[in-house]
């Protein structure tokens, strides 16, 4: 029965440890070369032909131009309008699934509900999208159509950020606030949502890395369009702009200009214009993220 | 009373960090006896059962020094590969564990693992194993259901039958008992009785009843220190430190 | 544990102090506490409202064009020809279904391993500096834009297919299964990661006491153990990939062939996405069936999904 300790593995269990620990290795060690190679390769062919012409004017052909402004005015306006609906929308829900939801039902109902819409593929968005707002409700293809379709889509994540902050609010917090005699909705507004702020504030921002990164939907419901009707430096013009331009977001034109121009260098500048604000956004929600956590 | 030493300690002294946790820890364990190790909460005693197999060494910033043999072989010695020596010295923990696996390839995993491949050695070993854990009874018309559907006490013999299946010498058990009812404590001393014939058990323990009742030798732990080391019988009739009698007339801990 | 019991009864008692308080003013602040809870619940409903307009509205559009091909000719058809002006178009779908079935397991089979890899050495093996690191750039991965993926995959992957095995073109369904196994990885390995992470510690340590090495304990015990979590973020993955557009409507090439490996092919969703824009009369309609198909595929899977995900939560409970 007795046997020594210092034999060590055997010939095939030592074999298995270093293929697997290589096997560990090289996983890793391609996903990281992946991304390397992936974001070096796009800044190499992007960045020379970025330039600030490139980012702040709108193409013509006669004078020779291109630019990108109203591919990302569209994102911005996108964007803005997006966050206008699935702010309330989003946090409004949340707030009547932890806060009041007292039939089952309704409750299953709703999460069943954001779980298949975030389960969704972005086409079916795009397909509902041209039928729904484009057409029914006669918006034509128009970035309020895009924002419309873009709220379905997003919707989700901001409820589900919003509920887990508001999970986090201490009982004690509320129990404060309703002692002094005040009712559901104002211990709500005073004391439940100011805490969450950060909550809301990661949902938003993840919501946003969703809109940018999007083209399928936008594509079909707010159209190519590489030019913008109206500059907009007031609000009146934002919101016509929303009606009546049908234009492409960043992710659109890159399409536009890779599949339909073959215009590569264009494409590529564009792709470094998306990966910098991907890069942001990730920052941005890692930085709420973890306020959020320290909580 | 006592046997052959198969595992002795010279001077062993741990840190976790800087958490001095054994202060020059000396004595001889004897073979196919039941040694328990009592002592207050914090007191060491099961950090000392984890340096026997090794299993501090999962811990980060922890430092061993002194001397720990067994059979001789330095526990820590350069050569030393920890999978044999675990192999060699099993343990059985304070909360059940079973893998969420059937509860035969519970008992397969060990020797599948030390390279046991033919399903007839290992259903020999599983049968085998289950019977010296007194479990087999309980179980041998389910081998194939998840482990985590049996009763606590079984759960916790079935780690014990587990850690038989891989031959060790020598069995560590870290409260073992602690989580269980009464008649399932009982069914486990009364199977760590038996074992003894074959195997070597260490036993770290809350319950000073238990030390009396199944235990050949005793150490008193305290504050990272062994206080006092000997016979059951008579460390408990007769402690011979201040500090063991206060413990076990229940003046503290 | 104690204390958590006395202040959900404390709360309790405050909620019914509150609601007596409440009803003795009633008036103005309770039609204001009404109005705000209902309005509550009208945001809650909108989801559900979304999802019953995508089903509605995907069956109504969807249906007429079924009906007119007949659904074993729209189903079983080999042949995409929608737009075909000499009068005899055909609408079968089968290679786009049987293109995303192979799409996506060639995806699956590609960046699952992989995937499962990177989680086990981010859970249990990196230090935990290097695991940081590398979360990191597992998020950028998953940050970047499926637009971009395509274009890169245009630009780099494609000729080098096309070298590779001497073709005209390199847009061929292998190179929409290497886009497809890259943009699923994040998916994979953050599941993955978080099943492996809420493994017990007690089952590895009980493996390590048993003489087994830590590779073989990650191996043997907690990759089981997580094993509906790694389900899971399998789903997940073939939900991504067969939902996925353009990125390999960049790259697929978008002909309706029967799928093999080096030949140009057209999913269902790229389909949609590369017709949509000047598809009319029944092809459109055709195209609103085919989001019908994908729809009902995304739905098994997100039961599938949810599944796993209940029985990876069950199993650490």
């Amino acid at each position: 029965m007795k046997g020594s300790i210092t034999k060590g593995l055997s010939p095939r269990r030592r074999a298995y440890d270093i293929t697997m620990r290589t096997l560990l290795y090289a996983a890793a060690a391609l996903i990281c070369a992946l991304l390397v190679f992936l974001i070096g390769y796009i800044l190499y062919r992007g960045i020379p032909h970025l330039s600030w012409q490139f980012l702040t004017s709108e193409e013509s052909v006669i004078k020779d131009i291109e630019g990108i402004l109203p591919a990302i005015l569209n994102t911005v306006y996108v964007i803005i309008a997006t966050l206008i609906f699935i702010l309330p929308l989003g946090v409004g829900s949340a707030i009547y699934l932890t806060e009041y939801a007292s039939n089952k039902r309704v409750v299953a109902a709703i999460e069943f509900a954001t779980e298949t819409l975030s389960g969704m593929p972005s086409i079916i968005f795009a397909l509902v999208g041209v039928i729904v707002f484009c057409e029914f409700c006669g918006l034509g293809q128009s970035l309020i159509a895009g924002a419309f379709s873009l709220v379905m889509m997003t919707l989700p994540t901001v409820i589900r950020t919003t509920q887990e902050s508001l999970k986090t609010v201490p009982l004690s917090y509320r129990e404060g606030s309703l002692a002094l005699g005040s009712g559901k909705w104002h211990m709500i507004r005073t004391v439940v949502l100011p805490s969450s702020v950060d909550g809301i504030v990661t949902g938003c921002i993840l919501a946003v890395g969703r809109i940018v990164g999007e083209s399928a939907v936008l594509m079909f419901t707010a159209g190519m369009g590489m030019r913008l009707a109206k500059y907009g430096d007031s609000v009146g013009e934002f919101f016509r702009n929303l009606f009546d331009s049908s234009g492409a977001t960043l992710t659109v034109a890159l399409y536009h200009y890779a599949k339909e121009r073959a215009d590569f260098d264009s494409a590529f500048a564009v792709a470094v214009v998306l990966l910098v604000i991907a890069f942001g956004i990730n920052l941005a929600a890692k930085f709420a993220g973890r306020k959020l956590k320290k909580r | 009373m006592s046997g052959n030493t198969i595992i002795e300690a010279k001077g062993l002294e741990l840190w976790y960090g800087d958490n001095h946790a054994l202060k020059g820890v000396s004595l001889e364990i004897p073979e196919n006896r039941i040694t328990a190790l009592i002592g207050p909460s914090g007191c060491g005693k099961s950090t000392f059962l984890k340096t026997l197999n090794r299993m501090n060494d999962l811990v980060p910033g922890v430092r061993i020094e002194g001397q720990l043999l067994y059979n001789g072989e330095d526990i820590y010695g350069p050569d030393v590969d920890v999978t044999r020596l675990r192999k060699q010295i099993g343990m059985v923990f304070q909360k059940a564990n079973p893998f969420p696996m059937s509860i035969y390839d519970n008992i397969a995993y060990g020797p599948r693992t030390h390279g046991v491949r033919s399903r007839a050695k290992l259903d020999d070993i599983v049968e085998r194993s289950l019977r010296d854990a007194a479990i087999w009874d309980e179980v041998k018309d389910r081998l194939n259901k998840s482990a985590l559907g049996l009763s606590g006490g079984q759960q916790q013999r079935l780690c014990i039958a587990r850690a038989l299946a891989v031959e060790p010498d020598v069995l560590l058990m870290d409260e073992s008992t602690s989580a269980l009812d009464p008649i399932s404590t009982g069914k486990i001393e009364e199977l760590a009785l038996e074992l003894k014939n074959r195997y070597t058990v260490v036993m770290v323990t809350h319950n000073m009843q238990q030390a009396v009742r199944v235990s050949d030798m005793t150490a008193f732990f305290l504050l990272g220190e062994l206080v006092e080391f000997g016979d059951t019988e008579r460390l408990f009739s007769h402690p011979r430190d201040k500090r063991t009698e206060d413990y076990i007339t229940g003046r503290f801990g | 544990m104690n204390e958590a019991i006395l202040s959900k009864e404390a709360g309790a008692k405050v909620k019914t102090a509150a609601k007596t308080a409440k009803n003795k003013k009633s008036g103005a602040r309770g039609a204001l506490e009404f109005t705000m809870k209902a309005l509550f619940l009208i945001c809650g409903l909108v989801a559900v409202g979304f999802v019953l307009i995508i089903s509605v509205y995907l069956i109504v559009s969807g249906i007429p064009a079924i009906r007119e091909v007949g659904l074993l000719e729209f189903l079983g058809g080999t042949d995409w020809d929608p737009a075909n002006r000499s009068g005899d178009p055909s609408f079968g779908i089968l290679p786009m279904i049987l293109t995303s079935i192979y799409g996506t397991a060639g995806a699956i089979v590609i960046g699952v391993p992989i995937g499962f890899l990177m989680a086990v050495f981010l859970s249990k093996v990196a230090p935990r500096r290097l695991a940081a690191v590398i979360r990191e750039v597992v998020d950028l991965l998953a940050g970047i834009p499926s637009v971009v993926y395509g274009l890169v995959g245009m630009i780099v992957l494609l000729p080098a297919i096309r070298d590779l095995f001497g073709l005209p073109a390199g847009d061929s369904l292998l190179a929409a299964v290497f886009v497809l196994a890259i943009m699923i990885l994040p998916s994979i390995i953050s599941v993955s990661e978080t099943a492996l992470d809420a493994v017990p510690r007690e089952y590895e340590e009980a493996s390590l006491a048993l003489g087994a090495t830590e590779l073989e304990t990650y191996f043997r015990v907690s990759a089981p153990a997580a094993k509906s979590g790694i389900a899971a973020s399998v789903v997940l993955g073939v939900g991504r990939a067969i939902g996925e557009a353009m990125a390999i409507l960049m790259v697929a090439g978008n002909v309706a062939n029967m799928p093999s490996l080096l030949s140009s092919v057209k999913f269902l969703t790229t389909a949609i996405a590369g017709e949509m824009g000047y598809a009319d009369g029944l092809h459109r309609q055709a195209l609103f069936s085919i989001g019908l198909v994908l729809f009902l595929f995304i739905m098994l899977i997100n039961a599938a999904l949810n599944l796993f995900l209940k029985r990876s939560k069950e199993g650490q409970a």
